[in-house]
């Protein structure tokens, strides 16, 4: 058997090279991968590539990565006012940044892991998230194509996850998880808990183990920040 | 030029929320819309859906109950009622993108008369900006209602002839809530339905850049809750 479950966030990230394009999770303060952030950034791999909802908050969440610039690139729906290491970094024109409709990031990344090619939608249409992109009618109704959005590695939490990778999540911190583990060619998920296998109802099962490759058990992080 | 007050942000929130029928499954926005759900008219149930995960989303969590795994779009500890349910950020989406919802209220920075909408970026304003997600939720909107002051700070008209600011989407504006009026969008151009009790057809259309037709009696907001 594969043996998933690493000793450490920092064996877990160990590998991960400069210049790797990373999804991260989480929504809201709920569901980040705080610790496998914090391994990432002892490890200092730079010139990353972060696909994320938004970009920090103070020192939190990806704000250390921003802080001791090791992101180059940000494909994001709500950076966040109040991201202030990548607003500072972003103003001085030292990060690219693609802003994306958050139910559209959703979709290019479950197409990246569903092998869908592209898909047509009405969002954006008209606004400057369509510049550049291919437009096309729709009974009468103007919509934009997207591409996939895949990556190297994903970094999740979960709630719980069994030995084999099979995980579930707890409430609103489930957000972009889900949808990061199947768009990433090596997913990394740190969870409260690790049981046995057969210890998860498959009824019950979120992510199924097939799109899961690291697991490291944490003291889950919770950034609370108020805005 | 009236000298009435305007409404209140609370005032606006309980006229929009005379627009929500009972059994209504709803998404609010930040601002003005968030403060919707304190004003739902008694006797009737809606859900709230919130974009990352809650469909049955309940009021804020008391003080010392919170749990930071349950929060809304705005970072907000948050309860949920009997009968929700959670799920991950595509499908949450999905709801709000493929029509699923029944009203959509959302706060907002520009209205055009063929219901173009703009409500995330001031241009030359600081900062990377961000959409969240505003786009797929007014594109998606059944009945998307738009709440906002009716002139921005300096005075400028928030109801104009085309939008000026980058766009949400799309001719996708139902009706117009604001500190002045409420106004629906029509394949005619804005119509004044209501204005807020001291102000004249007139007042409003004073603050507004477009034209907005009048058909027929023009009602006082009513101010009357509950």
């Amino acid at each position: 058997m594969r043996q998933k479950v690493y000793a450490s966030a920092d064996a877990a990230v160990a590998d991960i090279r400069p210049g790797a394009r990373i999804c991260f999770g989480g929504f809201g303060g709920a569901g980040f991968p705080n610790n496998l952030i914090q391994a990432l950034d002892r490890q200092g791999a730079g010139e990353l590539t972060a696909i994320t909802n938004n970009c920090g908050s103070a020192d939190g969440e990806l704000g250390i990565l921003f802080k001791h610039d090791r992101i180059r690139n940000v494909i994001a729906s709500f950076p966040g006012p109040h991201a202030r290491h990548f607003q500072e970094r972003f103003a001085e024109g030292k990060i690219k940044l693609e802003l994306v409709p958050q139910g559209i990031l959703c979709e290019r990344m479950r197409a990246a892991g569903a092998g869908i090619r592209g898909f047509y939608s009405a969002v954006g249409a008209g606004t400057p998230v369509a510049e550049g992109r291919e437009e096309r009618e729709f009974d009468g109704r103007r919509t934009v194509l997207y591409e996939p959005l895949g990556a190297e590695f994903a970094m999740i939490k979960a709630w719980k996850a069994d030995t084999l990778g099979n995980l579930i999540y707890r409430k609103t911190a489930r957000n972009f998880n889900p949808l990061m583990a199947v768009a990433a060619q090596t997913t990394i998920v740190e969870v409260d808990e690790i049981v046995p296998v057969g210890a998860l109802d498959p009824e019950t099962v979120v992510t199924p183990f097939v799109f899961v490759h690291r697991i490291v058990q944490v003291k889950g992080i919770h950034n609370v920040v108020r805005t | 030029m009236s000298s009435a007050p305007r409404l209140t942000r609370e005032q606006v929130a309980a006229r929009a929320a005379l627009e929500l029928h009972d059994g209504d499954c709803v998404n609010l926005g930040w601002g003005i819309p968030n403060l919707v759900s304190d004003f739902v008219p008694a006797g009737i149930t809606v859900y709230f859906h919130s974009e990352n995960g809650i469909l049955g989303m309940g009021p804020r969590a008391r003080p010392g109950e919170e749990d930071y795994d349950v929060v809304d779009a705005m970072k907000v500890p948050v309860t949920v009622v009997p009968g929700a349910s959670y799920f991950d950020q595509s499908m949450a989406h999905l709801m709000a993108r493929g029509g699923h919802l029944d009203v959509s209220i959302l706060g907002g920075l520009q209205v055009a008369e063929n219901g173009d909408f703009a409500n995330w970026k001031i241009p030359g304003a600081k900062g990377s900006g961000g959409i969240g997600g505003a786009m797929d939720i007014a594109t998606g909107a059944r009945r998307l209602i738009v709440c906002m002051e009716h002139t921005t700070k300096d005075g400028a008209p928030k109801l104009v002839g085309r939008c000026t600011y980058p766009l949400t989407a799309l001719a996708c504006v139902h009706r117009v809530v604001t500190d002045l009026a409420v106004v629906d969008v029509t394949p005619d151009g804005f119509v004044l339905r209501e204005v807020a009790p001291g102000w004249t057809a007139e007042d409003v259309q004073n603050h507004s850049e477009a034209h907005l037709i009048e058909v027929g009696q023009v009602r006082e907001i009513s101010l009357a809750t509950r």
